[in-house]
C-alpha cells in the first residue's frame, strides 16, 4: 500500500478550532479531535494518533493513553459496518447472546472479528443504555436496532449490504399516548 | 405512597407532542422558572433562597448516590477570582438505566431550564453537559435544543436582559462506564482517561481545572423547574417519606411491556411490575428483581411484598433506589450465568487504578466463570465472598463496593442454585 498523508482539511481544522473553544485548555478537546480523526479515517491507528497530537499540540503519549481506555475509538482497522451486540444484563435476560451467535453464524466469523470481505466487524458490547429494548445492537457507534429477533436482524445485513443504514428510532414512552400518536402520523 | 398513582399525570416527560421544540415548550409554561427567578432576584429569588428552596424540597440525587442537590449545591465555596462550574452527567452507563436519554430527546428545556437555576444559584458561568458517546444521536438532538436556548436569549451573554452570561457546551465521552463516576467524568472532561480522583478534595473545592465545580445527574436537575414554579412543600407532598418527587422508572427484562416510565417516587414494587409493566412475560412467576441498576442488590421475589421505591423501603428490604433501572428476572432464569456476566461487566470497566478493584473484578469474574461452567467447588463460593470483604471501601471511588455487592447478595440470596452448580467439595465427599 503507497505510504498514506495523514492531515486534516481546512474545513477539519475549522471545526477542530470550534471545539478547541469549548474548553479552557487545548487538551481538553482531544476526545473529540480523536473523534473527528477516527471519524475522516475510520480508526485511530499510532499514525492518526499522531496527526492528533501535532494537531492540539500536545504529547503523542496523552493522546495514546486517551485512544487506548475509550472502547468507541478503533484501535485498528474495523469492517465497513461495526455491529456492537449489547449482551449486557438486561439484554442478556432477553437474548442478546441468541443474537450475537446467529450473527457470528451468518456472517461466519465471531465477536471481535470482521470478514473477509472487509463488510462486517462484530463486537459483543456491555450496556447501551437501551435495556427496554433489548435485544438491541449499535451499528458503527451510531444508530440503535432496537427489539431484536433473528429475522430482523437478518433484514439489517441485508440492507446495509445494499448501503441502506436504519433510522434513528424514536421510543415514546407508553404513558405518552398523544405524544405517540403524533410520532406515528 | 399515595396509592393513586393510576391518576398521575407525567411532570418531567409530559404527553405533550413536540414539546422538545422551545416554542412549544414555552407555550406549556416553560422557562418561567427562569423568568420569574431573573425578575425577583432583589426579593424572593436571591441566590441563597433558590438553594434554600431546593434543598427544601430534598431532590434525591437521580445518579445513583440519592444525594439532597439543593445541600450538594450548599457546598460550593464564596465566588472569589477563581471559575466556577456545573458538569451535568449525562453518561448513563449504569446497566438496566436508560433515562436520561428520553429527557435529552422528549423534553430537554426542562433540563436546560434546571442547569440555568442551578447555576444562578452557584454564582456559575459556564455548564458542560456530558453524554456518554454511544448516544451520538441523543447529543445531535440535545445540541439542536441548546441552539434554540441561545437564540431566544436564555443562554449566553446578559440572559433576559438580566445581565448575567451563562454558558452551556455539550460534550461526549467514548465509551467508559467509569466516566459516569463524577470525578471520572471530571477527567474525561479535561480530554483525559477517565480515572476517578481520591476525594478529598471534593470537587465543589476543586473540580474542573481545580476550579469549584458540583456535579449534578440530568434527571435531577429536571426537577429543579419544578420546585421553583410550585414549592418545596408542593414537591414534598408527592412520592415517599424522605424521598419525593417523580421518578424516570426504566424496566427491563422479563416483562411484557418494558420502557421508561414516570411516576412518583416510592410507587410499589409489584405494581410497577405488573400493572405498568404488564406482568411477567409468558404468564411466568417472578423470581428476582434488581431494583436500580446492576451495582444495587438483587432481590428475590418473596423479598419483595409490601416494598416501593423509595429508599427507605429498599433499604430495609436489603437494598438500594439506585438509578431506578429496574431489571426483572422469570423463574426460569440462570442467577449463576447473570452474576457471571454483571462481574464481567465490572471487570471490563475498572479503570485499574487500585488494586483491590483491578484484581479483584478480575477474580470475581474467572472463579465465577469456573462455577458457570460447573467446575466451581463449594469453597469457592466462601472464597467469593470473602473477597467481596476484602474489595470494599479500599478503593478510590465505588466501582469497586458496585462489584462487590452484587456478589455477595446474589450468592447470599440464592446460595442453593450455587450450590448446586458446584462439585462437592474434597471435605463434603470425604
Ligand atoms: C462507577 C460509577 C458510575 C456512575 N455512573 C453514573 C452515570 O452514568 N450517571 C450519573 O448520573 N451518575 C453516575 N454515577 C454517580 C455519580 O458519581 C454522581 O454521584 C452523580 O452524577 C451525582 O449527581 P446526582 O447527585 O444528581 O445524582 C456513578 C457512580 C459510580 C461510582
Ligand atoms: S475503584 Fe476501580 S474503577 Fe474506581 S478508581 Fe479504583 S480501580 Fe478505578
Ligand atoms: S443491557 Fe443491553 S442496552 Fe442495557
Amino acid at each position: 500500500m503507497a505510504e498514506q498523508d495523514y492531515s486534516f482539511t481546512q474545513e477539519e481544522l475549522d471545526e477542530i478550532e470550534r471545539l478547541k473553544a469549548k474548553f479552557p485548555t487545548d487538551k481538553a478537546a482531544t476526545l473529540r479531535v480523536l473523534w473527528v480523526a477516527q471519524e475522516k479515517y475510520g480508526h485511530v491507528e499510532p499514525e492518526v494518533q499522531q496527526l492528533v497530537a501535532e494537531t492540539l499540540d500536545i504529547s503523542p503519549a496523552h493522546v495514546h493513553g486517551v485512544a487506548t481506555f475509550y472502547t468507541q475509538y478503533y484501535k485498528e482497522e474495523m469492517g465497513k459496518f461495526v455491529l456492537d451486540v449489547c449482551t449486557c444484563l438486561s439484554c442478556q435476560l432477553c437474548g442478546g447472546y441468541e443474537i450475537l451467535h446467529h450473527l457470528e453464524d451468518e456472517l461466519g466469523i465471531k465477536a471481535g472479528e470482521t470478514t473477509e470481505d472487509g463488510m462486517f466487524s462484530i463486537q459483543s458490547v456491555e450496556c447501551l443504555g437501551a435495556c427496554g429494548y433489548a435485544p438491541m445492537l449499535q451499528v458503527t457507534n451510531g444508530v440503535y436496532a432496537n427489539n431484536l429477533t433473528k429475522e430482523k436482524v437478518d433484514k439489517l445485513i441485508e440492507n446495509l449490504r445494499n448501503g441502506n443504514m436504519p433510522e434513528f428510532e424514536s421510543m415514546v414512552m407508553r404513558q405518552n399516548e398523544k405524544r405517540k400518536k403524533a410520532v406515528s402520523e | 405512597m399515595a396509592e393513586d398513582w393510576r391518576s398521575y399525570e407525567p411532570l418531567l416527560i409530559p404527553d405533550i407532542p413536540n414539546l422538545h421544540e422551545i416554542d412549544v415548550y414555552e407555550e406549556n409554561g416553560g422557562y418561567q422558572a427562569l423568568r420569574n427567578i431573573l425578575d425577583n432576584r432583589e426579593g424572593k429569588w436571591t441566590r441563597n433562597n433558590v438553594t434554600n428552596e431546593v434543598k427544601a424540597a430534598n431532590i434525591r440525587g437521580r445518579g445513583g448516590a440519592g444525594f439532597n442537590a439543593g445541600l450538594k449545591w450548599s457546598f460550593m465555596p464564596d465566588p472569589d477570582d477563581r471559575p466556577r462550574y456545573l458538569a451535568c452527567n449525562g453518561d448513563e452507563s449504569e446497566p438496566g438505566t436508560f433515562k436520561d436519554r428520553n429527557i435529552f430527546e422528549f423534553n430537554p428545556h426542562l433540563f436546560i431550564e434546571g442547569a440555568l437555576i442551578a447555576a444562578y444559584a452557584m454564582t456559575i458561568d459556564t455548564i458542560y453537559v456530558y453524554i456518554r458517546g454511544e448516544y451520538i444521536d441523543w447529543v445531535n438532538i440535545f445540541e439542536e435544543a441548546v441552539e434554540e436556548a441561545y437564540e431566544k436569549g436564555y443562554l449566553g451573554n446578559d440572559i433576559l436582559g438580566s445581565g448575567i452570561d451563562i454558558d452551556l457546551h455539550t460534550t461526549y465521552g467514548a465509551g467508559a462506564y467509569i466516566c459516569g463516576e463524577e470525578t471520572g467524568m471530571l477527567e474525561s472532561l479535561e480530554g483525559k482517561r477517565g480515572y476517578p480522583r481520591i476525594k478529598p478534595p471534593f470537587p465543589a473545592q476543586k473540580g474542573l481545572w481545580g476550579n469549584p465545580t458540583t456535579i449534578n445527574n440530568i434527571e435531577t436537575l429536571a426537577n429543579v423547574p419544578l420546585v421553583i414554579n410550585n414549592g418545596a412543600e408542593w414537591y414534598q407532598s408527592i412520592g415517599a417519606e424522605g424521598h419525593n418527587g417523580p421518578v424516570l422508572y426504566g424496566i427491563s427484562g422479563h416483562v411484557n411491556k418494558p420502557g421508561v416510565y414516570e411516576y412518583p417516587a416510592g410507587m410499589p414494587v409489584m405494581d410497577l411490575i405488573n400493572e405498568v409493566a404488564g406482568g411477567i412475560r409468558g404468564g411466568k412467576d417472578l423470581k428476582a428483581l434488581i431494583p436500580g441498576g446492576t451495582s444495587t442488590p438483587v432481590l428475590r421475589a418473596d423479598q419483595l411484598e409490601g416494598v416501593s421505591m423509595d429508599s427507605n423501603s429498599l433499604r430495609e428490604a436489603g437494598s438500594m433506589m439506585g438509578t431506578a433501572g429496574m431489571v426483572v428476572m422469570d423463574e426460569d432464569t440462570d442467577m449463576v450465568d447473570l452474576l457471571w456476566r454483571i462481574s464481567h461487566f465490572f471487570h471490563h470497566e475498572s479503570c485499574g487504578q487500585c488494586t483491590p478493584c483491578r484484581e479483584g473484578t478480575g477474580w470475581l469474574e474467572k472463579v465465577l466463570l469456573k462455577i458457570k461452567n460447573g467446575d466451581g467447588e463449594i469453597k469457592d463460593l466462601d472464597m467469593l465472598l470473602d473477597l467481596t470483604t476484602q474489595m470494599e471501601g479500599r478503593t478510590i471511588c465505588a466501582l469497586a463496593d458496585a462489584a462487590a455487592w452484587p456478589v455477595r447478595h446474589t450468592i447470599n440470596r440464592f446460595r442453593d442454585e450455587f450450590e448446586a452448580r458446584c462439585k462437592k467439595s474434597v471435605h463434603a465427599v470425604a
